[in-house]
């Protein structure tokens, strides 16, 4: 009934604007800033697969890489490589930060504002100077040269604090009646993280380490320095190997592969486009389950 | 016994962070300060000169370069995103949101690299067919990066007009005015320190942009003369250089980062201050 009467038609809702021409504009100014961002992702995204996809041919994708085939499967698999080897420094400790943040520091606890100080700080530092902050101490300073190992520690401080933050927030939507529930059965405030706790937070955390994965994948500038442009898949992880962000930026660097260039943009925007919406599906199950 | 153990080692995994910054603070600095010196520090911030080989190292106009192509991205890029963000969370219809906001996060995951490869294929020609020239500039610049902030701008300004309570909307309707005139007047006004946080949140991201802008800004190391002329911005100057840099060039070049990061510093102080008083 309430709607009923509150209901306007299209025509008194032109009107009502034709009287107003003022409101009239700030409707249109806001649903056109709306069409022009979804448009330029939209373009975006067409014009790079519509120019792209013919230039992938199957040479791109063989073992080795050398002047002629130009291949992106070497820096396919150091992509794998580092990706893994970041999550394995990242996660364990952007989880432990959040379980020590969210279970066990008691509100005016003097290092949490230090903590979230600094985590906030790390997410603004730019790429460049993760990527320069890496060339000195992995490279210079513990003199290791261009490795991917340098390369994955610099990413694992990266992707910090992304982990921190969304592992907090899983934890915190965790009901209390779980803790409660726990403790009144008599298990000890570990066995009620690990046991309880955790594993109701698993989808959340999840969504996060998705999202610091495709910050890992399309990373060049923190990558340069510390990694190394190699073309091949070293066969240590402190030799050098460039992933495929950083060859998409050789090969632009270099200058005489652009359809190569448009390939790699493709696999590296479907990559990204996979991994976001892989995020987004674990995320609303979260959603949904609460 | 293992309850403390553990206790202890979550209270270490936190203070990893902390460690982080301070490290990152040391070899920064430790690095770049000493050749800061040695060109002397108002040769080196205010010195219009950057030519390496006659041992020339003023990055005046790298400054410069990051703050004009900044400000680009601001004009831009703000009242884009505060307008989406006022889209998204006043006009969009629930299903319609369902599909707009995924695109906005998916605008944030497109790595910079594939933006300046954008860049450099459609808007650089753009450009040149436009107001003639290389198409590499200030302007160019500006409008790439006034893009890539918008995820930004818009997530940040989105949170802070949804978190003005309800009543605000509801009795400026009630007094007669219309829907637009509602949100535009009370709720964004209401907003407008958790969106300023997301516009200084946004110029972090813009200062801090190498892979995109090195692509699209023409990266001549001069003081720019328009809205057209080449311009490096200091990210770009570093990874410009860095690859065959040595000696004081290359020390320099860490200067140039000592600057960068000075700025950073002082945005994200900022941005965490603004935060703070929001709560």
């Amino acid at each position: 009934m309430m709607e009923a009467m509150n209901h306007i038609t299209w025509r008194e809702k032109i009107k009502g604007y034709k009287k107003d021409p003022f409101s009239a504009l700030l409707l249109t100014l806001v649903v056109l800033s709306a069409i022009i961002t979804v448009g330029v992702l939209i373009s975006l995204i067409v014009y790079i697969i519509i120019k792209g996809v013919p230039n992938i041919t199957p040479e791109l994708f063989e073992w080795k890489y050398n002047t002629e085939n130009v291949s992106m499967m070497p820096a396919i698999i150091n992509t794998i490589i580092i990706t893994a080897l970041s999550l394995i420094f990242a996660v364990p400790i952007g989880i432990f930060s959040a379980i020590y943040l969210a279970e066990y520091a008691k509100k005016g606890n003097r290092l949490i504002p230090v903590v979230r100080l600094t985590t906030e700080t790390l997410a603004g530092i730019p790429s460049i100077v993760f990527g320069l902050f890496g060339y000195l101490l992995f490279n210079i300073h513990f003199g290791w040269g261009y490795s991917m190992l340098g390369g994955a520690l610099t990413l694992s401080i990266m992707i910090l604090p992304l982990i921190m933050r969304t592992t907090e927030e899983a934890l915190l939507s965790v009901s209390d009646a779980y803790r409660e529930g726990s403790f009144g059965l008599g298990a000890g405030k570990l066995r009620t993280v690990f046991r309880i706790v955790l594993p109701s937070a698993v989808p959340g955390i999840l969504s996060g380490v998705i999202l610091a994965i495709g910050r890992i994948v399309g990373e060049t500038a923190a990558l340069l320095y510390p990694a190394g442009t190699a073309t091949v898949v070293p066969s240590s992880v402190m030799q050098s190997g460039r992933t495929l962000a950083v060859h998409m930026y050789a090969l632009l660097n270099e200058g005489f592969y652009i359809d190569q260039a448009y390939a790699t943009a493709v696999v590296l925007l479907v990559l990204v486009i996979g991994i976001n919406a892989l995020s987004a599906f674990i995320a609303k199950k979260v959603g949904v389950k609460e | 016994m293992k309850e403390k153990a553990m206790q202890w080692v979550f209270l270490a995994a936190a203070c990893i962070s902390i460690l982080a910054v301070a490290l990152i603070c040391f070899f920064l600095f430790a690095n770049g300060v000493p050749a800061i010196q040695k060109i002397g520090i108002f040769q080196f911030l205010v010195g219009t000169k950057w030519k390496p080989s006659n041992e020339l190292f003023g990055i005046f106009p790298m400054i410069v370069g990051s703050i004009y192509v900044t400000a680009g991205a601001i004009i831009i890029g703000v009242p884009m995103g505060i307008l989406c963000a006022t889209f998204l969370s006043h006009f969009c219809p629930g299903k319609l949101y369902k599909m707009i906001k995924p695109a906005i996060e998916l605008l944030a995951g497109i790595p910079s690299i594939v933006y300046g490869f954008f860049g450099l294929v459609v808007l650089v020609p753009l450009m040149q067919n436009l107001f003639g020239g290389s198409g590499k500039g200030i302007l160019t610049a500006s409008v790439l990066l006034g893009v890539m902030i918008l995820p930004t701008v818009i997530g940040v300004s989105e949170a802070a007009i949804r978190a003005v309570p309800d009543s605000y909307y509801e009795g400026a309707l009630a007094l007669g005015i219309s829907h637009e005139r509602s949100v535009f007047f009370t709720v964004l006004p209401a907003a407008k320190q958790g969106v300023f946080a997301g516009v200084i949140l946004g110029i972090g991201r813009a200062i801090g942009e190498t892979m995109a802008v090195i692509m699209v800004a023409g990266n001549q190391a001069i003081l720019p003369t328009g809205l057209f002329s080449g311009v490096r911005t200091l990210t770009a100057n570093i990874v410009m250089e860095m690859g065959y840099a040595t000696d004081l060039h290359r020390e320099a070049l860490l200067g140039t980062a000592v600057v960068l990061f000075v700025f950073i510093l002082i945005i994200n102080l900022s941005f965490s201050f603004l935060k703070r008083r929001d709560i």
